[in-house]
Protein backbone atom coordinates (compact mmCIF):
# COMPACT_ATOMS: atom_id res chain seq x y z
CA UNK A 1 0.00 0.00 0.00
CA UNK A 2 1.10 3.11 -1.15
CA UNK A 3 1.73 6.16 1.63
CA UNK A 4 1.15 9.73 0.41
CA UNK A 5 2.27 12.75 2.41
CA UNK A 6 0.99 16.39 3.05
CA UNK A 7 3.58 19.34 3.66
CA UNK A 8 1.30 19.82 7.51
CA UNK A 9 3.41 16.11 7.75
CA UNK A 10 -0.07 13.96 7.57
CA UNK A 11 0.46 10.60 6.13
CA UNK A 12 -2.50 9.35 4.15
CA UNK A 13 -2.90 5.18 3.03
CA UNK A 14 -5.74 4.07 0.69
CA UNK A 15 -7.67 1.02 0.84
CA UNK A 16 -10.72 1.31 -1.75
CA UNK A 17 -12.23 4.35 -0.91
CA UNK A 18 -11.34 5.05 2.34
CA UNK A 19 -8.27 6.70 3.27
CA UNK A 20 -6.70 6.54 6.74
CA UNK A 21 -4.89 9.00 8.12
CA UNK A 22 -2.07 10.44 10.75
CA UNK A 23 0.45 12.40 11.43
CA UNK A 24 4.17 11.27 9.95
CA UNK A 25 6.92 10.11 12.76
CA UNK A 26 8.77 13.24 12.18
CA UNK A 27 6.12 15.31 13.18
CA UNK A 28 5.56 13.32 16.40
CA UNK A 29 9.30 13.56 16.93
CA UNK A 30 8.80 17.53 16.77
CA UNK A 31 6.00 17.09 18.98
CA UNK A 32 7.67 15.58 21.89
CA UNK A 33 5.47 13.83 24.55
CA UNK A 34 1.88 13.56 22.83
CA UNK A 35 -0.15 13.79 25.83
CA UNK A 36 -3.83 14.46 24.11
CA UNK A 37 -5.54 14.43 20.92
CA UNK A 38 -8.61 15.80 20.34
CA UNK A 39 -10.38 13.33 17.53
CA UNK A 40 -14.14 14.41 15.56
CA UNK A 41 -17.24 12.31 15.48
CA UNK A 42 -17.52 10.00 13.32
CA UNK A 43 -19.81 11.12 10.35
CA UNK A 44 -18.23 14.81 10.12
CA UNK A 45 -17.77 16.00 6.11
CA UNK A 46 -14.54 17.17 5.72
CA UNK A 47 -13.32 19.43 2.53
CA UNK A 48 -9.44 19.22 1.49
CA UNK A 49 -7.93 21.44 4.03
CA UNK A 50 -9.99 21.12 6.54
CA UNK A 51 -8.52 21.17 10.43
CA UNK A 52 -10.23 18.14 11.40
CA UNK A 53 -8.19 16.90 15.21
CA UNK A 54 -5.97 18.85 17.68
CA UNK A 55 -2.54 17.37 18.74
CA UNK A 56 -1.43 18.17 22.13
CA UNK A 57 2.11 17.53 23.78
CA UNK A 58 3.56 18.24 27.06
CA UNK A 59 4.99 21.86 24.72
CA UNK A 60 2.68 22.42 22.01
CA UNK A 61 -0.58 22.37 20.24
CA UNK A 62 -0.98 21.44 16.85
CA UNK A 63 -3.77 21.04 14.10
CA UNK A 64 -4.07 18.53 12.08
CA UNK A 65 -5.69 19.16 8.68
CA UNK A 66 -7.72 16.75 5.84
CA UNK A 67 -4.96 16.01 3.05
CA UNK A 68 -8.08 15.11 1.18
CA UNK A 69 -12.01 15.59 0.95
CA UNK A 70 -14.76 13.27 2.91
CA UNK A 71 -16.66 11.89 5.88
CA UNK A 72 -15.19 10.63 9.01
CA UNK A 73 -16.38 6.67 8.95
CA UNK A 74 -13.60 5.67 11.78
CA UNK A 75 -11.83 7.46 14.85
CA UNK A 76 -8.92 5.95 16.36
CA UNK A 77 -10.37 5.99 20.21
CA UNK A 78 -7.33 3.78 21.60
CA UNK A 79 -5.49 7.23 21.58
CA UNK A 80 -8.17 8.79 24.56
CA UNK A 81 -6.39 6.37 26.81
CA UNK A 82 -2.92 5.92 25.15
CA UNK A 83 -1.79 9.62 23.86
CA UNK A 84 1.78 8.28 23.62
CA UNK A 85 0.95 5.47 20.84
CA UNK A 86 1.64 8.36 18.32
CA UNK A 87 4.75 8.78 19.45
CA UNK A 88 5.51 4.81 19.73
CA UNK A 89 4.01 4.00 16.02
CA UNK A 90 2.87 7.03 14.42
CA UNK A 91 2.28 5.54 10.82
CA UNK A 92 0.85 2.67 12.81
CA UNK A 93 -1.22 1.97 15.52
CA UNK A 94 -1.23 5.89 16.26
CA UNK A 95 -3.45 6.30 12.91
CA UNK A 96 -6.40 9.27 13.88
CA UNK A 97 -8.75 8.81 11.24
CA UNK A 98 -10.40 6.72 8.26
CA UNK A 99 -12.38 9.14 5.60
CA UNK A 100 -14.63 7.85 2.81
CA UNK A 101 -12.79 9.61 0.49
CA UNK A 102 -15.36 11.73 -2.47
CA UNK A 103 -12.54 12.87 -4.55
CA UNK A 104 -9.65 10.40 -5.00
CA UNK A 105 -7.95 12.76 -7.95
CA UNK A 106 -7.08 14.98 -4.82
CA UNK A 107 -4.69 12.01 -3.74
CA UNK A 108 -2.16 13.16 -7.37
CA UNK A 109 -0.88 16.58 -5.26
CA UNK A 110 0.52 14.82 -2.59
CA UNK A 111 4.08 13.88 -2.11
CA UNK A 112 5.67 10.12 -1.73
CA UNK A 113 7.99 9.13 0.41
CA UNK A 114 10.65 10.28 -1.51
CA UNK A 115 9.28 14.00 -1.86
CA UNK A 116 8.17 13.87 1.52
CA UNK A 117 12.04 12.89 2.77
CA UNK A 118 13.26 16.09 0.88
CA UNK A 119 10.37 18.00 2.14
CA UNK A 120 11.86 17.59 5.51
CA UNK A 121 15.38 17.19 5.24
CA UNK B 1 9.19 66.03 25.97
CA UNK B 2 7.93 62.52 24.79
CA UNK B 3 9.46 60.17 22.72
CA UNK B 4 7.03 59.17 20.03
CA UNK B 5 8.40 55.78 18.01
CA UNK B 6 6.64 56.54 15.08
CA UNK B 7 7.34 59.32 12.38
CA UNK B 8 4.65 60.78 10.01
CA UNK B 9 5.23 57.57 7.10
CA UNK B 10 4.76 55.04 9.85
CA UNK B 11 1.58 56.64 10.65
CA UNK B 12 0.58 57.21 7.21
CA UNK B 13 1.16 53.16 6.30
CA UNK B 14 -0.53 52.25 9.07
CA UNK B 15 -3.45 54.15 8.22
CA UNK B 16 -3.29 53.35 4.30
CA UNK B 17 -3.26 49.60 5.80
CA UNK B 18 -6.52 49.76 7.74
CA UNK B 19 -8.07 51.86 5.01
CA UNK B 20 -8.50 55.15 7.01
CA UNK B 21 -7.76 58.77 5.93
CA UNK B 22 -6.47 60.16 9.12
CA UNK B 23 -6.47 59.18 13.25
CA UNK B 24 -9.38 61.00 13.37
CA UNK B 25 -11.72 58.83 11.33
CA UNK B 26 -10.92 56.15 14.25
CA UNK B 27 -13.27 57.83 16.55
CA UNK B 28 -16.04 58.58 14.62
CA UNK B 29 -17.60 56.49 17.09
CA UNK B 30 -17.62 58.70 19.50
CA UNK B 31 -20.33 61.33 19.13
CA UNK B 32 -18.50 64.70 18.10
CA UNK B 33 -20.08 66.53 21.86
CA UNK B 34 -18.21 63.25 23.69
CA UNK B 35 -15.06 64.81 22.34
CA UNK B 36 -12.43 66.29 23.80
CA UNK B 37 -11.22 70.11 22.30
CA UNK B 38 -7.94 71.00 22.92
CA UNK B 39 -7.14 70.85 26.76
CA UNK B 40 -8.90 70.09 30.23
CA UNK B 41 -9.60 73.44 31.81
CA UNK B 42 -7.00 73.19 35.06
CA UNK B 43 -4.37 75.05 36.99
CA UNK B 44 -0.76 74.44 34.79
CA UNK B 45 0.97 74.00 38.09
CA UNK B 46 0.04 74.01 41.69
CA UNK B 47 1.85 73.49 44.98
CA UNK B 48 1.68 70.06 46.83
CA UNK B 49 -0.86 71.51 49.79
CA UNK B 50 -2.98 73.60 47.31
CA UNK B 51 -3.34 70.55 45.29
CA UNK B 52 -4.45 68.18 48.18
CA UNK B 53 -7.04 70.68 49.46
CA UNK B 54 -8.31 70.94 45.95
CA UNK B 55 -8.50 66.86 45.60
CA UNK B 56 -10.03 66.42 49.24
CA UNK B 57 -12.73 69.04 48.52
CA UNK B 58 -13.57 66.63 45.19
CA UNK B 59 -13.52 63.68 47.20
CA UNK B 60 -16.14 64.96 49.82
CA UNK B 61 -18.76 65.28 47.49
CA UNK B 62 -18.89 61.52 47.31
CA UNK B 63 -20.88 60.28 50.18
CA UNK B 64 -18.51 56.70 50.45
CA UNK B 65 -20.63 53.56 51.94
CA UNK B 66 -18.56 52.99 54.78
CA UNK B 67 -19.44 57.24 56.03
CA UNK B 68 -23.17 56.42 55.94
CA UNK B 69 -26.14 53.64 56.27
CA UNK B 70 -25.35 51.68 53.08
CA UNK B 71 -27.82 49.15 51.72
CA UNK B 72 -26.55 48.46 48.20
CA UNK B 73 -25.71 45.35 46.36
CA UNK B 74 -26.75 44.56 42.74
CA UNK B 75 -23.79 42.21 42.20
CA UNK B 76 -21.12 44.66 44.44
CA UNK B 77 -21.23 43.87 48.47
CA UNK B 78 -19.63 45.58 51.56
CA UNK B 79 -18.58 43.47 53.79
CA UNK B 80 -15.68 43.60 56.78
CA UNK B 81 -12.24 42.72 55.62
CA UNK B 82 -9.86 41.79 58.62
CA UNK B 83 -6.80 44.35 58.14
CA UNK B 84 -4.48 40.47 57.78
CA UNK B 85 -5.85 40.12 54.10
CA UNK B 86 -4.20 44.29 53.35
CA UNK B 87 -1.42 43.41 55.08
CA UNK B 88 -0.31 39.60 53.20
CA UNK B 89 -1.15 40.57 50.17
CA UNK B 90 1.38 43.53 50.46
CA UNK B 91 4.22 41.91 51.04
CA UNK B 92 6.36 42.62 47.95
CA UNK B 93 6.33 38.70 47.08
CA UNK B 94 3.18 38.99 45.89
CA UNK B 95 2.10 42.46 45.53
CA UNK B 96 5.26 43.66 42.88
CA UNK B 97 5.91 40.38 40.89
CA UNK B 98 4.01 40.53 37.31
CA UNK B 99 2.56 36.99 36.21
CA UNK B 100 5.17 34.61 38.09
CA UNK B 101 4.06 31.54 36.78
CA UNK B 102 7.84 29.67 36.55
CA UNK B 103 7.19 26.59 39.00
CA UNK B 104 11.27 27.00 39.54
CA UNK B 105 11.02 30.50 41.45
CA UNK B 106 7.20 30.83 42.54
CA UNK B 107 5.82 28.04 44.38
CA UNK B 108 4.22 30.37 47.07
CA UNK B 109 2.35 32.07 44.47
CA UNK B 110 1.48 29.14 42.70
CA UNK B 111 0.30 27.10 45.60
CA UNK B 112 -1.59 30.24 46.88
CA UNK B 113 -3.45 29.58 43.52
CA UNK B 114 -4.50 26.08 43.82
CA UNK B 115 -5.82 27.05 47.20
CA UNK B 116 -7.99 29.49 45.58
CA UNK B 117 -8.67 26.65 43.31
CA UNK B 118 -10.03 24.36 45.88
CA UNK B 119 -11.83 26.58 47.95
CA UNK B 120 -14.11 27.92 44.50
CA UNK B 121 -14.57 23.91 43.95
CA UNK B 122 -15.40 23.14 47.26
CA UNK B 123 -17.86 26.68 48.03
CA UNK B 124 -19.53 25.57 44.63
CA UNK B 125 -19.56 21.84 44.73
CA UNK B 126 -17.72 21.30 41.58
CA UNK B 127 -15.25 19.14 40.76
CA UNK B 128 -12.28 21.31 39.13
CA UNK B 129 -11.97 25.23 39.34
CA UNK B 130 -9.35 27.81 37.53
CA UNK B 131 -7.17 30.17 38.80
CA UNK B 132 -9.80 33.39 38.01
CA UNK B 133 -11.49 35.40 35.50
CA UNK B 134 -11.53 39.14 35.76
CA UNK B 135 -14.67 39.33 37.24
CA UNK B 136 -18.30 38.00 37.62
CA UNK B 137 -19.48 38.88 34.39
CA UNK B 138 -16.58 37.74 32.02
CA UNK B 139 -16.56 34.45 33.74
CA UNK B 140 -20.17 34.46 32.84
CA UNK B 141 -19.52 35.20 29.19
CA UNK B 142 -16.99 32.17 29.21
CA UNK B 143 -19.03 29.65 30.35
CA UNK B 144 -21.66 30.36 27.75
CA UNK B 145 -18.81 29.74 25.31
CA UNK B 146 -17.41 26.65 26.80
CA UNK B 147 -20.95 25.33 27.33
CA UNK B 148 -21.20 25.37 22.99
CA UNK B 149 -17.80 24.07 22.60
CA UNK B 150 -18.64 21.24 25.12
CA UNK B 151 -22.09 20.77 23.22
CA UNK B 152 -21.26 21.49 19.96
CA UNK B 153 -24.93 23.77 19.88
CA UNK B 154 -24.63 27.83 19.78
CA UNK B 155 -28.02 28.54 21.54
CA UNK B 156 -27.78 30.15 24.81
CA UNK B 157 -31.01 30.92 27.41
CA UNK B 158 -29.83 32.90 29.88
CA UNK B 159 -32.40 33.89 32.42
CA UNK B 160 -33.64 37.23 32.51
CA UNK B 161 -32.83 37.55 36.18
CA UNK B 162 -29.30 37.39 35.67
CA UNK B 163 -27.36 40.46 36.49
CA UNK B 164 -28.19 42.62 33.35
CA UNK B 165 -24.36 44.00 32.65
CA UNK B 166 -23.23 39.71 33.34
CA UNK B 167 -25.88 39.45 30.05
CA UNK B 168 -24.37 42.33 28.26
CA UNK B 169 -20.82 40.78 28.84
CA UNK B 170 -21.52 37.76 27.41
CA UNK B 171 -23.56 39.48 24.50
CA UNK B 172 -20.18 41.38 23.70
CA UNK B 173 -18.31 38.12 23.62
CA UNK B 174 -20.79 36.15 22.12
CA UNK B 175 -21.02 38.94 19.46
CA UNK B 176 -18.29 38.07 17.03
CA UNK B 177 -18.78 34.26 17.52
CA UNK B 178 -21.80 32.32 15.94
CA UNK B 179 -23.50 31.87 19.83
CA UNK B 180 -26.65 33.39 20.13
CA UNK B 181 -28.24 34.21 23.45
CA UNK B 182 -31.74 34.89 24.06
CA UNK B 183 -32.71 36.07 27.42
CA UNK B 184 -36.42 35.36 28.91
CA UNK B 185 -38.21 37.97 30.65
CA UNK B 186 -37.32 39.53 33.98
CA UNK B 187 -39.73 39.03 36.96
CA UNK B 188 -39.32 38.19 40.31
CA UNK B 189 -40.70 34.74 40.42
CA UNK B 190 -39.41 31.11 39.22
CA UNK B 191 -37.99 29.57 36.75
CA UNK B 192 -40.69 28.22 34.48
CA UNK B 193 -39.91 30.29 31.13
CA UNK B 194 -36.54 29.71 31.61
CA UNK B 195 -36.97 26.13 32.00
CA UNK B 196 -40.22 25.70 29.14
CA UNK B 197 -37.45 27.54 26.63
CA UNK B 198 -34.87 24.99 26.29
CA UNK B 199 -34.76 22.31 23.55
CA UNK B 200 -32.57 19.81 21.91
CA UNK B 201 -30.52 23.09 20.46
CA UNK B 202 -30.24 24.38 23.74
CA UNK B 203 -26.15 24.81 24.36
CA UNK B 204 -27.03 25.98 27.97
CA UNK B 205 -29.55 27.92 30.18
CA UNK B 206 -27.93 30.23 32.25
CA UNK B 207 -29.55 31.07 35.75
CA UNK B 208 -28.51 33.37 38.68
CA UNK B 209 -29.20 32.19 42.53
CA UNK B 210 -29.67 34.37 44.44
CA UNK B 211 -30.69 36.35 40.78
CA UNK B 212 -30.52 40.27 40.81
CA UNK B 213 -34.14 40.31 42.48
CA UNK B 214 -32.53 38.30 45.49
CA UNK B 215 -34.87 35.56 45.12
CA UNK B 216 -33.16 31.94 45.18
CA UNK B 217 -34.04 28.97 42.67
CA UNK B 218 -33.50 25.10 43.41
CA UNK B 219 -31.72 24.39 40.35
CA UNK B 220 -32.87 20.43 39.96
CA UNK B 221 -35.34 20.77 38.18
CA UNK B 222 -33.90 22.72 35.39
CA UNK B 223 -30.88 20.93 35.36
CA UNK B 224 -33.14 17.55 34.94
CA UNK B 225 -34.92 19.20 32.09
CA UNK B 226 -31.72 20.56 30.43
CA UNK B 227 -29.51 17.23 30.80
CA UNK B 228 -32.34 15.46 29.33
CA UNK B 229 -31.93 17.69 26.60
CA UNK B 230 -27.98 17.79 26.23
CA UNK B 231 -28.15 21.47 27.50
CA UNK B 232 -25.81 21.95 30.41
CA UNK B 233 -26.52 24.19 32.90
CA UNK B 234 -24.79 27.15 34.18
CA UNK B 235 -25.05 28.54 37.36
CA UNK B 236 -24.06 32.03 38.20
CA UNK B 237 -24.05 34.05 41.23
CA UNK B 238 -22.92 37.45 42.00
CA UNK B 239 -22.66 37.20 46.25
CA UNK B 240 -20.17 34.41 47.39
CA UNK B 241 -21.03 35.06 50.92
CA UNK B 242 -24.48 33.25 49.98
CA UNK B 243 -22.49 29.90 49.53
CA UNK B 244 -21.68 29.63 53.15
CA UNK B 245 -25.84 29.07 53.85
CA UNK B 246 -27.55 27.80 49.94
CA UNK B 247 -26.75 24.56 48.44
CA UNK B 248 -23.94 24.11 46.28
CA UNK B 249 -24.78 25.05 42.87
CA UNK B 250 -23.10 21.70 41.98
CA UNK B 251 -24.69 19.82 44.22
CA UNK B 252 -28.39 20.82 42.75
CA UNK B 253 -27.14 19.64 39.18
CA UNK B 254 -25.40 22.51 37.62
CA UNK B 255 -22.39 21.96 35.07
CA UNK B 256 -20.39 24.80 35.42
CA UNK B 257 -20.81 27.37 37.99
CA UNK B 258 -19.51 31.15 37.40
CA UNK B 259 -19.40 34.07 40.54
CA UNK B 260 -18.10 36.89 41.65
CA UNK B 261 -16.08 37.04 44.31
CA UNK B 262 -15.77 40.53 45.59
CA UNK B 263 -17.39 39.74 49.07
CA UNK B 264 -14.28 37.98 50.18
CA UNK B 265 -11.53 39.91 50.61
CA UNK B 266 -11.33 42.28 47.58
CA UNK B 267 -13.96 45.34 48.84
CA UNK B 268 -16.03 47.50 46.81
CA UNK B 269 -13.53 49.52 44.78
CA UNK B 270 -15.18 51.80 43.32
CA UNK B 271 -16.89 48.53 41.21
CA UNK B 272 -13.16 46.72 40.45
CA UNK B 273 -10.76 45.38 40.32
CA UNK B 274 -12.74 42.34 41.17
CA UNK B 275 -12.24 38.66 40.65
CA UNK B 276 -14.06 36.18 38.74
CA UNK B 277 -14.55 32.77 40.12
CA UNK B 278 -14.92 29.42 37.45
CA UNK B 279 -15.75 26.19 38.64
CA UNK B 280 -17.22 23.13 36.47
CA UNK B 281 -17.55 18.99 36.39
CA UNK B 282 -14.75 17.21 35.44
CA UNK B 283 -17.33 15.57 32.82
CA UNK B 284 -16.82 14.55 29.38
CA UNK B 285 -13.82 17.10 27.88
CA UNK B 286 -15.37 20.15 30.37
CA UNK B 287 -11.53 20.61 31.40
CA UNK B 288 -9.87 20.82 27.85
CA UNK B 289 -12.54 23.34 27.38
CA UNK B 290 -12.30 25.34 30.44
CA UNK B 291 -10.97 29.21 29.83
CA UNK B 292 -8.16 30.19 32.49
CA UNK B 293 -5.29 29.06 34.06
CA UNK B 294 -5.19 26.04 36.16
CA UNK B 295 -2.58 25.53 39.20
CA UNK B 296 -1.93 21.93 39.29
CA UNK B 297 -0.30 20.09 42.46
CA UNK B 298 2.55 17.54 41.35
CA UNK B 299 5.73 16.29 42.59
CA UNK B 300 9.13 17.02 41.52
CA UNK B 301 12.48 15.04 40.46
CA UNK B 302 12.55 14.27 44.19
CA UNK B 303 9.26 13.31 45.29
CA UNK B 304 8.99 16.31 47.01
CA UNK B 305 4.96 18.28 46.45
CA UNK B 306 5.18 21.33 43.76
CA UNK B 307 3.11 23.53 42.17
CA UNK B 308 3.16 24.06 38.71
CA UNK B 309 0.55 25.55 35.89
CA UNK B 310 -0.94 22.28 33.89
CA UNK B 311 -3.36 21.84 30.83
CA UNK B 312 -1.68 25.17 29.36
CA UNK B 313 -2.11 24.63 25.77
CA UNK B 314 -5.74 25.51 26.43
CA UNK B 315 -4.38 28.87 26.51
CA UNK B 316 -3.40 31.74 24.15
CA UNK B 317 0.08 31.81 24.48
CA UNK B 318 0.11 28.59 23.03
CA UNK B 319 -2.89 28.13 20.81
CA UNK B 320 -3.48 31.74 20.14
CA UNK B 321 -6.51 32.03 18.09
CA UNK B 322 -7.52 28.65 18.76
CA UNK B 323 -7.29 29.02 23.01
CA UNK B 324 -10.79 28.47 25.08
CA UNK B 325 -10.67 31.85 25.82
CA UNK B 326 -8.97 35.48 24.62
CA UNK B 327 -8.61 36.36 28.86
CA UNK B 328 -4.85 35.24 29.09
CA UNK B 329 -4.31 36.30 32.66
CA UNK B 330 -6.17 35.75 35.77
CA UNK B 331 -7.12 38.46 38.96
CA UNK B 332 -4.17 37.55 40.77
CA UNK B 333 -3.63 39.55 43.42
CA UNK B 334 -7.71 40.07 43.86
CA UNK B 335 -7.88 36.01 43.93
CA UNK B 336 -5.18 35.67 47.03
CA UNK B 337 -6.75 38.47 49.08
CA UNK B 338 -9.79 35.81 48.15
CA UNK B 339 -7.54 33.10 49.71
CA UNK B 340 -6.24 35.16 52.41
CA UNK B 341 -9.82 36.04 53.54
CA UNK B 342 -11.45 32.93 53.04
CA UNK B 343 -9.20 30.94 55.06
CA UNK B 344 -9.32 33.10 57.71
CA UNK B 345 -12.92 32.56 57.81
CA UNK B 346 -12.80 28.79 57.50
CA UNK B 347 -15.57 26.85 56.78
CA UNK B 348 -17.60 27.32 60.14
CA UNK B 349 -16.73 30.99 59.38
CA UNK B 350 -18.18 31.27 56.76
CA UNK B 351 -21.30 29.75 57.47
CA UNK B 352 -21.50 31.86 60.77
CA UNK B 353 -21.13 35.01 58.30
CA UNK B 354 -23.69 34.18 56.13
CA UNK B 355 -25.90 33.30 58.70
CA UNK B 356 -25.57 36.77 60.14
CA UNK B 357 -25.94 38.48 56.36
CA UNK B 358 -29.19 36.43 56.19
CA UNK B 359 -30.27 37.24 59.47
CA UNK B 360 -29.45 41.16 59.06
CA UNK B 361 -31.64 41.03 55.42
CA UNK B 362 -34.54 39.15 57.62
CA UNK B 363 -34.98 42.18 60.19
CA UNK B 364 -34.44 44.51 57.56
CA UNK B 365 -36.91 43.10 55.25
CA UNK B 366 -39.71 43.07 58.57
CA UNK B 367 -38.92 46.29 59.51
CA UNK B 368 -38.97 48.02 56.09
CA UNK B 369 -42.01 46.19 54.78
CA UNK B 370 -44.18 47.18 57.84
CA UNK B 371 -43.94 50.79 55.39
CA UNK B 372 -47.77 51.85 54.64
CA UNK B 373 -47.46 50.96 50.88
CA UNK B 374 -43.82 49.56 50.99
CA UNK B 375 -44.35 45.39 49.81
CA UNK B 376 -41.45 43.02 49.69
CA UNK B 377 -41.91 41.18 46.71
CA UNK B 378 -39.68 38.20 47.21
CA UNK B 379 -40.65 34.84 48.39
CA UNK B 380 -37.03 33.88 49.35
CA UNK B 381 -33.70 35.62 50.14
CA UNK B 382 -30.45 35.57 51.35
CA UNK B 383 -29.36 39.45 51.82
CA UNK B 384 -30.80 40.82 49.42
CA UNK B 385 -34.94 41.71 48.02
CA UNK B 386 -37.13 43.60 46.07
CA UNK B 387 -39.36 46.30 47.56
CA UNK B 388 -42.47 47.36 45.55
CA UNK B 389 -42.98 50.99 46.82
CA UNK B 390 -45.50 53.62 45.93
CA UNK B 391 -43.40 56.12 43.89
CA UNK B 392 -40.38 55.43 41.84
CA UNK B 393 -37.34 53.98 43.46
CA UNK B 394 -35.04 56.58 41.19
CA UNK B 395 -36.42 59.49 42.97
CA UNK B 396 -36.34 57.73 46.63
CA UNK B 397 -32.77 56.82 46.45
CA UNK B 398 -31.45 60.62 45.30
CA UNK B 399 -34.08 61.66 48.38
CA UNK B 400 -32.62 59.61 51.02
CA UNK B 401 -28.40 60.08 49.36
CA UNK B 402 -29.60 63.70 50.22
CA UNK B 403 -30.28 62.75 53.70
CA UNK B 404 -27.54 60.88 54.50
CA UNK B 405 -29.05 57.30 53.57
CA UNK B 406 -27.51 55.01 50.84
CA UNK B 407 -30.82 53.30 50.45
CA UNK B 408 -30.14 50.57 47.46
CA UNK B 409 -30.25 50.98 43.73
CA UNK B 410 -33.58 51.27 41.65
CA UNK B 411 -34.38 48.09 39.57
CA UNK B 412 -35.02 50.91 36.67
CA UNK B 413 -31.32 51.36 36.82
CA UNK B 414 -30.17 47.80 35.83
CA UNK B 415 -33.19 47.49 33.24
CA UNK B 416 -34.25 51.18 32.10
CA UNK B 417 -37.92 52.40 30.98
CA UNK B 418 -39.09 49.16 33.33
CA UNK B 419 -40.02 48.07 37.04
CA UNK B 420 -39.65 51.90 38.19
CA UNK B 421 -41.27 51.44 41.11
CA UNK B 422 -39.06 48.56 42.34
CA UNK B 423 -35.86 49.30 44.68
CA UNK B 424 -33.24 46.60 45.62
CA UNK B 425 -31.74 46.55 48.68
CA UNK B 426 -29.30 44.69 50.53
CA UNK B 427 -28.43 43.88 54.33
CA UNK B 428 -25.12 42.60 55.05
CA UNK B 429 -22.90 42.21 58.83
CA UNK B 430 -21.90 45.68 58.45
CA UNK B 431 -25.55 47.12 58.93
CA UNK B 432 -26.02 47.62 62.68
CA UNK B 433 -29.17 48.26 64.21
CA UNK B 434 -29.55 51.88 64.30
CA UNK B 435 -28.45 51.86 60.65
CA UNK B 436 -31.48 49.48 60.04
CA UNK B 437 -33.35 52.05 62.32
CA UNK B 438 -32.14 55.31 60.17
CA UNK B 439 -33.02 53.57 57.11
CA UNK B 440 -36.47 52.74 58.46
CA UNK B 441 -37.37 56.57 59.50
CA UNK B 442 -35.98 57.68 56.25
CA UNK B 443 -38.08 56.08 54.28
CA UNK B 444 -40.88 56.76 56.11
CA UNK B 445 -40.31 60.12 55.79
CA UNK B 446 -39.70 60.36 52.03
CA UNK B 447 -42.91 57.99 51.21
Amino acid sequence: MTTRYTEDHEWITVAGDVATVGITVHAAEQLGDVVFVELPDVGKALAKGDEFAVVESVKAASEVYAPIAGEIVAVNSALDDAPATVNEDAAGAGWFVKIKMSDASQLDGLMDEAAYNAHIA
Amino acid sequence: MRYLPHIDSDRKAMLEAIGVASIDDLFTDVPEAARLKGLVDLPLQQGELAVERAMSAMAAKNVSAGSVPFFVGAGAYRHHIPATVDHLIQRSEFLTAYTPYQPEISQGTLQTLFEFQTQVALLTGMDVANASMYDGSTACAEAVMMAARVTKRNKAIMAGTVHPHYVEASKTLAKYSDVEIAVTQPAVGGLDELIAAIDETTACVVVQTPDIFGQLHDLRAISEVAHAKGALVIAVFTETVSLGLVEAPGDMGADIAVGEGQSIGVGLNFGGPYVGLFACKNERNFIRQMPGRLAGETIDADGRRGYVLTLSTREQHIRREKATSNICTNAGLCSLAFTIHMTLLGEAGLRTLARLNHETACELADRLGAIEGVEVLNSSFFNEFTLRLPKPAAGVVEELARIGVLGGVPASRLYPGQFEDLLLVTATETNTESDMIVFEKALRGVL
